[in-house]
């Protein structure tokens, strides 16, 4: 592709790097990626990969801006509390970069929408702010074959794993295999959550997110980052397919979403 | 045997599998994930998996906010 004489200005910094040019680049402007969930990470993640250039960013979210969002939640602000949390992270990809394409999902990630949300995009993801959200989205990018990169934050503590069973590597499920009991885990509406550590883990899973579409240097699937804010402890450790995953193992029970899905237990 | 779990060494008896040891420290396994030196430990192996003197073990909590 040609770029204009603002772009090759707006994205030099990124064609000065050797594992992205402008071939990159372009790579990035024409790529697809989906979003779920406009809060503590997806605010971080859906601003770099806006400023990065990522040329169509899905985004889903059905819930509006609160006042209590925004001690994390960077995509909203003071003046836009009330809109629909997509509408108004479209405004802040807007005022940042006039090349990207929001494309707004206003709605609740379920058995029967999602299959079709994913239809279209190269990459997924998962900034969503419950479990059942993370579950059904697991097993649908592994039915449909598409790379997940996702990440969690409760109180002082973040995780971040990229799955892609379609390339042999473990999903969500060979980690944690089912969704905890109700009840038993807290929300971060519950426990809380420091406003920074969504940056933090929502930043490196926009990292992530185009080290996959670009397919340089080693990325996340196979290892779960743990991130410790109290500590200012960062561990990597390895994560292998489990044999009895009942998703993606050879021998799997799930192969459908007709599966349960817990009811929410951990509203952001 | 010596096992260190989240930083911490403990005594426990020789021959202990994983899903002994989470039974034994009060620990609902449908709650965590454990690593074991560095690896997670798939789900379907807890009761498989024997625990080795000097294992240095780490409880990853399930968190699930966004």
């Amino acid at each position: 592709m040609d770029f204009t004489e603002d772009q090759i200005r707006r994205y030099a910094r990124h064609i000065l790097l050797p594992e992205v040019g402008g071939t990159g680049q372009a790579t990035l402007l024409g790529s697809r990626v989906l979003v779920v969930g406009a809060g503590g990470l997806g605010s971080p993640l859906v601003l770099y990969l806006a400023a990065a250039g990522v040329g169509t960013i899905g985004l889903v979210d059905d819930d509006t801006v609160d006042l209590s969002n925004l001690q994390r939640q960077i995509a909203h602000t003071t003046a836009r509390l009330g809109m629909a949390k997509v509408d108004s992270a479209a405004e802040a990809v807007a005022q940042i970069n006039p090349d990207v394409r929001i494309i707004r999902h206003r709605t609740r990630l379920d058995i029967d929408n999602v299959l079709g949300l994913l239809d279209g995009y190269d990459i997924v993801a998962d900034g969503s702010d419950n479990f059942a959200t993370r579950f059904l989205l697991n097993d649908a990018c592994h039915f449909a074959r598409k790379t997940l990169v996702s990440a969690a934050i409760l109180r002082f503590d973040g995780q971040l794993s990229t799955y892609k069973t379609h390339a042999g590597g473990p999903c969500y499920r060979c980690i944690f295999r089912e969704p905890p009991p109700p009840g038993q885990i807290p929300s971060c509406a519950e426990a809380g959550v420091l406003g920074a550590v969504a940056g933090t883990l929502g930043t490196l899973q926009a990292t992530e997110v185009v080290k996959e579409l670009l397919g340089i240097g080693t990325g996340m699937s196979g290892q779960l980052l743990i991130y410790d804010a109290l500590e200012t402890t960062f561990r990597t450790v390895r994560v292998k397919p489990d044999p009895g995953c009942p998703l993606c193992g050879p021998a799997p029970t799930i192969t459908t979403l007709e599966a349960p899905y817990a009811p929410n237990v951990c509203a952001g | 045997m010596k096992l260190t779990i989240n930083g911490d060494l403990h005594d426990h008896p020789d021959g202990l599998t994983l899903q002994e040891l989470l039974h034994a420290i009060g620990l609902d396994a449908r709650k965590v994930a454990v690593e074991r030196n560095r690896e997670i430990v798939p789900k379907s192996q807890y009761g498989d998996v024997v625990l080795a003197d000097g294992d240095a073990l780490e409880i990853v909590h399930f968190i699930g906010g966004g």
